[in-house]
């Protein structure tokens, strides 16, 4: 009489297919036109900072895991690292130094991943903590941002003028330094200049949202992350939940305040083409570690992270709020979890029935 | 707001108000139209004392003893227990132990049938009217025959019938979803026997006072469909509805809520909401009882997989070893993965291909490497896949964390012992986590503690009812022993007294 083997499997013996490192591969893909785009607006410097960000992210993974004795060869394979690696890079200003991005990934992977645990038990979006981390302890490099040189125009460095740029931070020469749109209003509200003006000085009358302004790769080409998004929308990967929310929690209260006092407030329009608003509702909000597992939750989540980013952007000292936002919100995941609980099946009184 | 009927809705409407389960790929076709092949008598059948649910049937035939087709060879021992047949004529050759089809392939105590090959019916007189019988007749007739629920789970029909007559069952729900992979013996059936299924169906209603039935049948099946609604034409009564081919439409619960609207309460029976389930099959089996006198000796099994060269439904006979169905399908391609039995989402993988096809068998698969899609397993993502899938609105993820760290009581809290074992979640997590597995030890380790709790609790209260009884015992011949020294030291005084009174007498008249 032989024995089968695997006898002491559990059903289910089959299996949708999808893994880990197929979810994370479906993530990349759907940056990869605004990362391309980016890459040809911000030419060189901005590939290489780039690629320092995402190797630095893959070394400090493989020595974190080395070090914790967590997860085998394949764990590195898994994508995670390299993708918050990647979405680091997007929301840094394409010209910041090399030690920008070999910060960055020390915050992303080294404190805020594998210091609560490794991938799944992380309670920060880690490409968010690199950010904050950044923002915080060296605000100049972090806030200047250099206009679109196209790669192939005249005036954009070619590879090695690039990586000198990144390597050896000459910095953005003046000519090229250009204010992003939220940070040019805040500057602006601060020497006392009222919005629409503001504005007005910094586009003229250029439609936005198309990436030929200053910011992160990840904020300018708008349409091509609200692209990516739907990419992910359609492959079922996200739900509509947390980006619906987070752009409703940001466009409603500015709808209003700007109906109410347009020359103090950015209109709705402006608030979700402009900033990483729309990479944080696809791309970061909606990272799965981090964020809430049921619907209703997500809902809560996204329209808080929407909120918070709109109240930052409004009223405090930093012209975008995304990063803190969605921080913020993390930190209330637990409690969302737990008071949003589906009914289960059978259980309290189904609406109406009976 | 009434909860809409799912299954009156239009598909694309159906398709979005269904939140939970998986489509797996269903790979029914093309063993789902080939016709069904009568398996040749393997050269012996064991039969299992503990074919379902309740206690196992005892023996009541001898080593050596001639039986016929369908002959009782061991009888239901207690009130939740289902008897056991011949599945053909021939000698018991044995009453031994045998491995049983469960992944411990452990072995169980079986009855060894040794075919004579004549297959020879044993004589019988089914009723004239089923319909003119009381419901009583046809529970007790049911009981006899041995038919249990042949969708897998096993319950003595019977049992399930005496339910339906106590509480007020109006709908009778007839389960053909058949939405494992793989499996389309139940397809089969409707398509072969329509007929004798909706006369099974009408004699159940008969039985448990159904006003009207419900067919649920998965819409993968069209031409199951097209017979069924054919054979159910002239009884307004008993409807067949299709419904979206979306696992698990099969299980009990996901079917009576998208047929009827109605939630079966988490501390109830489906039998609260006024409905009872029956599988197909069953119905059947009930039909062939009720109409010829043939008790459960034979079924429909799906024998498929990757690994089958030419994969088919087969009719089997209760007992026939699992090897001799893969033979008859043309042995391996390749060795196997894994052997199940059942489908590829709830199945029970099979230590060995020795043990034998029971009631609840609706199919053997051999399933290749591929098919399993056996990965490693990785950390939890909190993508929460699982929470989408699950049918009964539990938040796996959270469940297997607590399980995880041994906390038991926390996974109860969030609803295990609501799992119905389903295995959508473990189907779609990208990180491969067993949570289905999970569940199910969670859920044994769970029933341990409190069998151990109660046993413990009525020890307790046996050892304080003793202490008790002692000291109310010790108290009692206390009380006793008082009472009667009062007694001796009253009839002393008394005595003393009298004595007293007979020494000095006229005193006594003086005074009075």
């Amino acid at each position: 009489m032989s024995t089968l083997p695997s006898s002491a499997a559990h059903a289910p013996h089959a299996h949708s297919g999808t893994t880990v490192s197929r979810v994370m591969g479906t993530v990349m893909l759907a940056l990869l036109p605004a990362t391309l785009y980016g890459f040809y607006l911000y030419g060189w410097p901005s590939i290489w900072l780039w690629l320092i960000t995402v190797g630095a992210c893959l070394i400090m993974e493989v020595a974190c895991l080395r070090l914790t004795g967590r997860g085998g060869p394949a764990t590195l394979w898994d994508g995670s690292a390299l993708l918050a690696g990647w979405l680091l890079a997007m929301t840094l200003p394409p010209w910041a130094p090399w030690w920008i991005g070999v910060i960055g990934a020390f915050a992303t992977i080294v404190v805020a991943k594998h210091a609560y645990g490794g991938l799944g038990q992380n309670p920060f979006n880690p490409a968010m903590v690199g950010r904050v981390a950044l923002l915080i302890s060296f605000p100049l490099p972090l806030t200047t941002w250099v206009r679109p040189v196209p790669l192939f125009a005249a005036g954009s460095p070619g590879p090695a003028e690039g990586l000198h740029i990144t390597l050896f931070g000459s910095g953005v020469p003046d000519a090229l330094t250009s204010a992003t749109l939220l940070g040019h209003v805040k500057t602006e509200a601060t020497r006392g200049m009222d919005v629409p003006h503001a504005l007005a000085e910094l586009l003229g009358s250029a439609p936005y949202g198309f990436g030929w302004h200053s910011g992160s790769m990840g904020e300018t080409a708008t349409l091509l992350i609200l692209a990516g998004g739907l990419f992910l929308l359609a492959k079922r990967l996200i739900t509509w939940h947390i980006p619906v929310a987070v752009l409703a929690g940001c466009a409603i209260p500015a709808a209003i305040a700007h109906a109410l006092q347009p020359e103090a407030y950015l209109s709705a329009g402006h608030h979700l083409a402009a900033g990483a608003l729309m990479q944080g509702a696809f791309f970061i909000a909606t990272d799965m570690v981090t964020s809430p597992a049921s619907t209703s939750g997500r809902l809560i989540f996204g329209f808080g992270v929407g909120l918070l980013t709109w109240v930052i952007r409004s009223f405090a000292g930093f012209p975008e709020g995304l990063a803190f936002a969605v921080l913020l919100m993390n930190a209330c995941v637990p409690l969302i979890d737990r008071f949003t609980r589906p009914r289960i099946y059978g259980h309290g009184k189904p609406a109406g029935a009976r | 707001m009434a909860k809409p009927v799912i299954a009156a809705l239009p598909p694309w409407l159906q398709r979005t108000l269904i939140r939970w389960g998986v489509h797996p790929d269903d790979r029914k076709r093309p063993v789902a139209d080939l016709p069904v092949e009568r398996m040749p008598l393997p050269p012996l059948l064991f039969l299992p004392l503990q074919q379902h649910v309740g206690a196992p049937a005892r023996p009541v035939v001898q080593i050596g003893d001639r039986v016929a087709k369908g002959q009782l060879v061991a009888e239901a021992s207690a009130n939740i227990s289902a008897p056991v047949h011949a599945s053909t004529s021939g000698v018991i050759q044995d009453i031994t132990t045998y491995p049983a089809p469960h992944p411990s392939g452990l072995e169980q105590p079986v009855i060894v049938l040794a075919p004579d090959g004549e297959d020879r019916w044993l004589n019988t007189s089914p009723p004239a009217d089923p319909f003119a019988l009381e419901p009583a007749a046809i529970a007790k007739i049911v009981a006899e025959a041995g038919v249990v629920g042949l969708g897998g789970a096993t319950f003595p029909s019977a049992v399930k019938f005496a339910l339906g007559l106590r509480v007020k069952v109006t709908t009778l729900i007839v389960n053909g979803g058949e939405c494992e992979p793989y499996l389309s013996c139940d397809d089969r059936l409707m398509r072969d026997h329509a007929d004798e299924v909706i006369d099974g169906i009408r004699i159940v209603m008969h039985a448990i006072g159904a006003r009207q039935a419900k067919v649920g049948i998965e819409n993968n099946k069209p031409e199951a469909i097209a017979a069924m609604q054919a054979a159910a034409a002239p009884y307004p009564a008993v409807e067949v509805i299709p419904v979206p081919a979306h696992y698990p439409m099969g299980s009990d619960k996901q079917l009576i809520q998208v047929l009827t609207g109605k939630e079966v309460p988490f501390d109830g029976r489906a039998a609260d909401v006024g409905v009872l389930v029956h599988n197909v099959g069953t119905c059947r089996a009930v039909q062939q009882a009720v109409r010829k006198g043939h008790p459960l000796v034979e079924r429909l099994v799906t024998v498929s997989g990757g690994a089958v060269p030419a994969p088919r439904n087969l009719l089997v006979p209760i007992g026939a070893p699992v090897q001799a169905l893969f033979d008859h399908c043309g042995g391996f391609v390749s060795p196997p993965a894994r052997v199940v039995m059942g489908g590829p989402m709830m199945g029970n993988p099979l230590a060995t291909c020795a043990s034998p096809v029971i009631k609840g068998t609706s199919g053997v698969l051999a399933l290749t490497p591929a098919e399993v899609g056996d990965s490693g397993v990785n950390a939890c993502i909190r993508c929460a896949s699982c929470v989408a899938a699950c049918p009964m609105n539990l938040m796996p993820l959270e469940m297997a964390a607590h399980i995880r760290v041994d906390d038991l009581d926390g996974a109860f809290q969030l609803g295990l012992n609501d799992c119905i074992g389903c295995g959508c979640c473990s189907y779609v997590c990208p990180s491969s986590v067993p949570l289905s597995h999970y569940f199910s030890y969670a859920k044994g380790a769970l029933s341990n503690n409190e069998r151990a709790t109660l046993k413990s609790e009525s020890i307790k209260k046996l050892t304080t009812a003793r202490t008790e009884r002692l000291e109310r015992e010790a108290q009692e011949k206390a009380e006793a022993a008082a009472r009667r020294k009062a007694e001796r030291e009253a009839a002393k005084a008394k005595a003393a007294a009298a004595a007293a009174q007979a020494s000095k007498p006229a005193t006594e008249e003086v005074s009075s």
